[in-house]
């Protein structure tokens, strides 16, 4: 295989199966993580596919399995971390049994990342626009001339004022709108076809956060790259994805068109968010949480991991393994007894 | 605002004209130079609550909600202006018996219960200190107060590493509750906790608010928490009070361009505004250190006209609209006027 610069074609796929104008496909991946308490099953068995130019959010609670999926791709799991099993095929390539140096020259142009917190993933001591011109001069050998002045077109282009000046600011002299700016430009900054984004309003007031989501969405649309978006925000992936992934412990349990999945769930998990979240258009008089907490992914449940906490549970979701089934309309559930969920929600719809 | 153009009855918490400044920079320098540079988080603040009323406030970071609250609760003294209770100023130093009616519930349950006691240990202490009830009772005092916020009688011997995000919640809303107060302020409440535990803090609030007739101040970024919860909103920015409103009629029909356009960046459900289109308030706020003349939020607002650079507005209300007030000079004004183009938008720190 060949690591092209530039715009890439779809390269040779691996088996051959790879639909067309699929950037990244996920198959069954697991990780696993070494802890003094038992092996933590972090990621167990989660397949998804991102369509070029397409943005999908992958949402879940805290320990559900989300981030550690991103880091993967990424290939930045921390160091007791690792992928047990599965593929990662970005173009094709599997990425799982590449060294570090093979990582870097594949997908170093091709992928890249936005983290939640900018302040803790910029180097502190390094002018911005340098940092910006770094990933031109190591990926697509520019010359530091050169580099320098595609970071500052990539500070106007993401909505820095003033880039001239701020090229040689340093991070603590940005506000977090702006260093999230700075992100988002180093993460462009190779043209990349994926950009993998960890929560990245998550600490941003709701104004803010509003420029950013924004902005992300029109430079995507502009440059065609593909968005995987981490959050537990059903809003902001009602926003800013075309398809999204709900996953619980570990696992995958939903997954479809936001419009679908967020307004029409199939899973009671994914219903049970929806109903938990306070949502500005519909008061409600009191908020249904879920009740019992999240699973251990040491020694996860046998059968259906949210059986313990379903409404819908049944003697089967005890035994029997869940995969994610797929269903017409381009969906899938895990759940064994979605028709419940579809019942419930005609049920309240009849009440209101 | 007062009980006579549509208050929620009278005060029971009032603040009037606070300010809360922090100096900042050298101080050695200050000293030399006679000069101090202050940071206003608070400018001016007039607020009130209304007996068993839930208030939001609602704002960006830094436009000193979180100060304000600290000023009210008396954690925090007030450089300038009163707070009252229940009609009597209170002094800076407050009595035991006034701190015990304003109590706080902070945003980050992990920082703050004191991981070296029970959670038993810690509302014994509260109750015996403050004298809530005879010695004799104390332990039972605190086990109905765990039962009251829903944990079971045993999270007494447990020290606050063995709870979730979600009860220590709990344990903080039951300490602020051991003394008994009327007004609780609640600063973020639930933006420390994932999404599915927070709904049972929100219910847990409603729930005791009418259970015990407790006022409730909720200071909060996520507004759905807020139309949920509260029945009066205000709209803090850089400092003062920019809108206060009855919730449904804030939502409704807002009148200060900015709670408009923070209205506008909340990402929905459903009827999401384009994705792709201008931002609705484009800009960073101004720093505090360097709040800009005349209206302050003039370098943000679409609508900034001449006027607005030399004219402060102050809150002030219409005849149409019983209980809502806006310091906009156009927030009632039969036709505003049109996007200006006057915001220096882009003007960074």
């Amino acid at each position: 295989m060949s690591a092209e610069l530039g715009p890439a074609a779809p390269g040779p796929a691996a088996g051959g199966v790879t639909p067309a104008g699929t950037v990244l496909e996920v198959r069954d991946l697991h990780v696993r993580i070494a802890s003094r308490l038992g092996t933590v099953r972090a990621v167990d068995g989660v397949s998804f596919d991102v369509a070029a130019g397409e943005a999908l959010g992958l949402v879940g609670e805290s320990g559900s399995g989300k981030s550690m999926t991103l880091r993967a791709l990424l290939g930045v799991l921390p160091a007791e971390a690792r992928v047990t099993a599965g593929e990662i095929l970005l173009d094709g390539v599997d990425l799982v049994p590449r060294t570090q140096a093979e990582l870097n020259r594949i997908r170093g142009p091709k992928m890249s990342m936005i983290f939640q917190e900018p302040m803790s993933a910029l180097n502190p001591v390094m002018r911005v626009g340098w940092q910006i011109a770094e990933g031109p001069q190591v990926h697509l050998g520019l010359s530091r001339a050169r580099a320098a002045e595609r970071a500052l077109e990539l500070m106007r282009r993401v909505g820095i004022p003033d880039p001239d000046r701020r090229f040689r600011a340093y991070p603590h002299e940005f506000s977090g709108g702006m260093r999230q700016r700075v992100m988002i430009a180093i993460a462009l900054s190779c043209d990349p076809e994926i950009i993998l984004c960890d929560e990245p309003t998550t600490a941003l007031d709701v104004t803010i956060q509003d420029q950013i989501l924004r902005l992300l969405a029109r430079l995507c649309r502009e440059s065609g790259a593909s968005l995987v978006f981490v959050t537990h925000d059903l809003p902001v992936v009602a926003q800013i994805c075309q398809r999204v992934a709900v996953m619980y412990g570990g696992q995958l349990v939903e997954r479809g068109a936001v419009g679908d999945v967020l307004l029409d769930p199939w899973h009671p998990y994914t219903r049970g968010l929806v109903r938990s979240a306070p949502d500005f258009d519909y008061v409600r008089d009191s908020l249904v949480p879920i009740p019992g907490s999240p699973p251990s992914l040491i020694t996860p449940p046998p059968g259906c991991r949210f059986h313990p906490r379903c409404e819908f549970a049944e003697a089967d979701c005890r035994v029997s393994e869940t995969p994610l089934r797929l269903l017409p309309g381009g969906r899938a559930t895990a759940c064994l007894h979605y028709e419940r969920c579809l019942e419930a929600a005609a049920a309240d719809r009849a009440q209101a | 605002m007062t009980a006579a153009d549509g208050g929620p009855g009278p005060a029971l918490l009032a603040a009037r004209g606070v300010s809360v400044s922090f100096p900042v920079g050298s101080q050695l320098a200050a000293r030399l130079r006679h000069e101090e540079r202050l940071l206003r988080a608070v400018d001016g603040v007039d607020l009130e609550v209304g007996r068993g009323e839930a208030l939001a406030l609602v704002g960006e970071s830094g436009s000193g909600k979180s100060t304000l609250a600290l000023a009210l609760s008396g954690l925090r003294p007030a450089d300038k202006g009163e707070i009252s209770l229940d009609g009597r100023t209170l002094p800076a130093r407050r009595s035991n018996a006034d701190r015990r009616r304003v109590q706080m519930v902070f945003q980050d349950p992990y920082s703050s219960l004191n991981p070296r006691m029970t959670i038993g240990g810690m509302l014994r202490e509260l109750l015996r200190v403050h004298h809530v009830v005879p010695r004799g009772q104390v332990v039972q005092e605190s086990t109905r107060l765990l039962t009251l916020v829903g944990l079971p009688a045993e999270a007494v011997s447990a020290y606050p590493r063995q709870f979730s995000g979600g009860q220590r919640q709990r344990v903080a809303i039951a300490r602020a509750l051991a003394l008994r107060p009327d007004v609780l302020i609640a600063d973020e409440p639930v933006s420390a906790l994932d999404v599915s535990v927070q709904a049972t803090i929100l219910n847990l609030l409603a729930g005791l608010r009418s259970e015990l007739g407790l006022s409730l101040l909720l200071i909060s970024h996520n507004l759905a928490v807020v139309r949920h919860l509260c029945d009066r909103v205000a709209v803090m920015y850089l400092g003062r009070i920019v809108e206060v409103a009855p919730t449904e009629e804030l939502f409704g029909a807002p009148r200060h361009p900015y709670t408009r356009g923070l209205l506008a960046a909340i990402p929905r459900l459903v009827h999401n505004a384009s994705a792709t289109g201008a931002p609705a308030i484009a800009g960073d706020p101004p720093s505090p250190l360097r709040i800009p003349a005349g209206c302050r939020f003039r370098t943000r607002c679409p609508i900034a006209q001449q006027r607005c650079e030399k004219e402060d507005p102050q809150l002030a209300g219409a005849a149409q609209a019983p209980g809502h007030v806006a310091a906009c000079h156009f927030a009632f004004a039969p036709a505003p006027p049109a996007a200006s183009g006057l915001a220096r938008t882009g003007d960074q720190r």
